[in-house]
């Protein structure tokens, strides 16, 4: 077996002819082995794609997500402080850019602000009607995002660091301070994985703030960033106009509370083929810099963790 | 000796995972990050056994199907990799092989096993269009090639230490 390095020099050559023969047959990948993973990934997807939810695959989803859970998030958090080095090496110019980009931004809210009274006592106004016999109480389960699915994926999820232990269960909605992140697909007793709104796969019951006219925001995978939702309203015949504000509009027993803002109409496409309005939806929310998040919960949730109740209250 | 060569590959495609999901995608393009576990998988079947490195393929994808955050049908990234093992230890030569041979078979192994991923989500209906689909992948393979130097040399040395057969070389 010496000889299996390859000398450089003429006799060199001999030795690794003679070699290759036991080399092809130590080396050669076996194809019965290839057929048998194959196979067997094969019918790892059937057994996935035709389970569901309650796919075979479920369990061990689950008992890999409790193991990989807390080495995730014991990574974020050492990975956290590095993060946040870029943002300590700005400009003057830069910063001062930014002042003046909020102060325009600023200006435009409050015009936008005196001019949505109306709409925004009517949006009151019918979600007091329509919400005033259940209790309107949510708690949240503060958490922070430890883990992104790739790109490669082409599926947007992330993983935070709060789970059954925390009170967080399937369907439960995931907001943060900017608004819909997306709702809870399954929970660990660490960890949860969180389907964003921007997924491809993602549907959400959305409503128009200023004509209250109900639609679907979808999300899309065209842009590169994949920053973008998608609003087709039931209406065909209404057209939802530009600046107007997307809130969820909840079902009981679906998985969005009501009354979250999603995004922002910025352009409108009617499509005279599919005789139906597409308003391009940009989110109020930034998921490539997504890190603290709230999970609503019932109020009253019994959590492992300070839950922040509806009246702003830690507890 | 097989079993801790095979423990040792798997503990590195673990950290690998890890390190793919919770701290590559803060410096990501567009959330495109580097395959670590491609890259692991392609280290080992450089180095080990093809047998091994096959198995090895399988398990790291099966790990990325299953491991939280991955949602989309499982065994998708299994069919990927050990596609990759099988043909990164055909592609293996009888001598150590060169560094532009490690980079050439990291860049195949990256299109082949993102195409395969990405195909397979086309054949479930759950990819994407297919211009989104060619720009990911021309950007995974650019970031698997990137990061090569960094990780396939101390992943060569580790397993081939690891080899008995090779240890001598």
């Amino acid at each position: 077996m010496a000889g299996l390095g390859g000398g450089g020099t003429s006799s060199g050559r001999e030795r690794r002819w003679r070699g290759l023969d036991r080399l092809e047959s130590r080396n050669r990948p076996p194809r019965s082995l290839l057929v048998a993973l194959v196979l067997a990934s094969v019918t790892l997807i059937t057994l996935d794609f035709h389970g569901g939810t309650d796919s075979p695959v479920e369990p061990a989803r689950r008992a890999l997500g409790e193991a990989f859970g807390p080495v995730e998030a014991a990574t974020a958090a050492a990975v956290r402080p590095f993060t946040a080095v870029p943002t300590w090496f700005r400009t003057k110019g830069s910063l001062s850019d930014e002042i003046r980009d909020l102060e325009a931004e600023n200006s435009d809210l409050r015009s936008q602000v005196a001019s949505a009274g109306f709409e925004k006592n009517r949006l009151e106004e019918y979600d007091g009607l329509t919400q005033s016999a259940e209790n309107l109480g949510q708690a949240l389960v503060p958490a922070r995002v430890v883990a992104y699915a790739s790109s490669q994926t082409f599926s947007k999820t992330v993983t935070i660091d709060a789970g059954s232990s925390s009170g967080i269960g399937p369907d439960m909605t995931v907001v943060n301070n900017d608004g819909l992140v997306g709702r809870v697909l399954r929970v660990t007793r660490t960890t949860a994985t969180v389907l964003l709104i921007t997924d491809p796969e993602s549907i959400v019951g959305g409503r128009v703030g200023s004509s209250m006219e109900i639609g679907f925001v979808h999300g899309t995978d065209d842009s590169p960033a994949g920053d973008e939702l998608e609003l087709r309203l039931v209406d065909d015949a209404v057209v939802p106009a530009k600046h107007d504000t997307v809130v969820t509009w909840g079902s009981s027993g679906g998985p969005y509370e009501a009354g979250v803002p999603v995004g922002r109409v910025t352009d409108v496409y009617s499509s005279l083929r599919e005789t139906s309005q597409r308003a391009v939806i940009e989110p109020f929310v930034d998921f490539s810099a997504l890190d603290v998040v709230g999970v609503m919960v019932p109020t009253g949730t019994t959590s492992d963790r300070a839950v922040i109740e509806a009246d702003g209250a830690l507890r | 000796m097989t079993r801790a060569r095979l423990l040792v590959a798997i503990v590195a495609v673990a950290i690998a995972l890890v390190l793919q999901v919770s701290l590559f995608p803060h410096v990501a393009w567009h959330g495109i990050v580097p395959n670590l576990c491609l890259l692991v998988v392609v280290g080992a079947a450089l180095t080990l056994d093809a047998p091994s490195a096959m198995l090895l393929g399988f398990t790291a994808g099966v790990l990325l199907d299953l491991v939280p955050p991955a949602d989309h049908v499982a065994g998708r990234w299994a069919l990927a990799l050990t596609v990759v093992a099988f043909l990164a230890a055909r592609v293996r030569q009888d001598v150590k092989p060169t560094a532009a041979a490690v980079v050439a078979t990291v860049a195949a192994a990256s299109f082949v096993g993102t195409s395969i991923f990405a195909l397979s989500g086309l054949f479930l209906g759950d990819g994407g269009s297919v211009p989104h689909l060619l720009e990911v992948i021309a950007v995974a393979v650019l970031w698997d090639v990137l990061l090569t130097p960094f990780v396939l040399p101390p992943l060569l040395k580790v397993f081939s230490s690891l080899d008995p057969r090779l240890a001598t070389t």
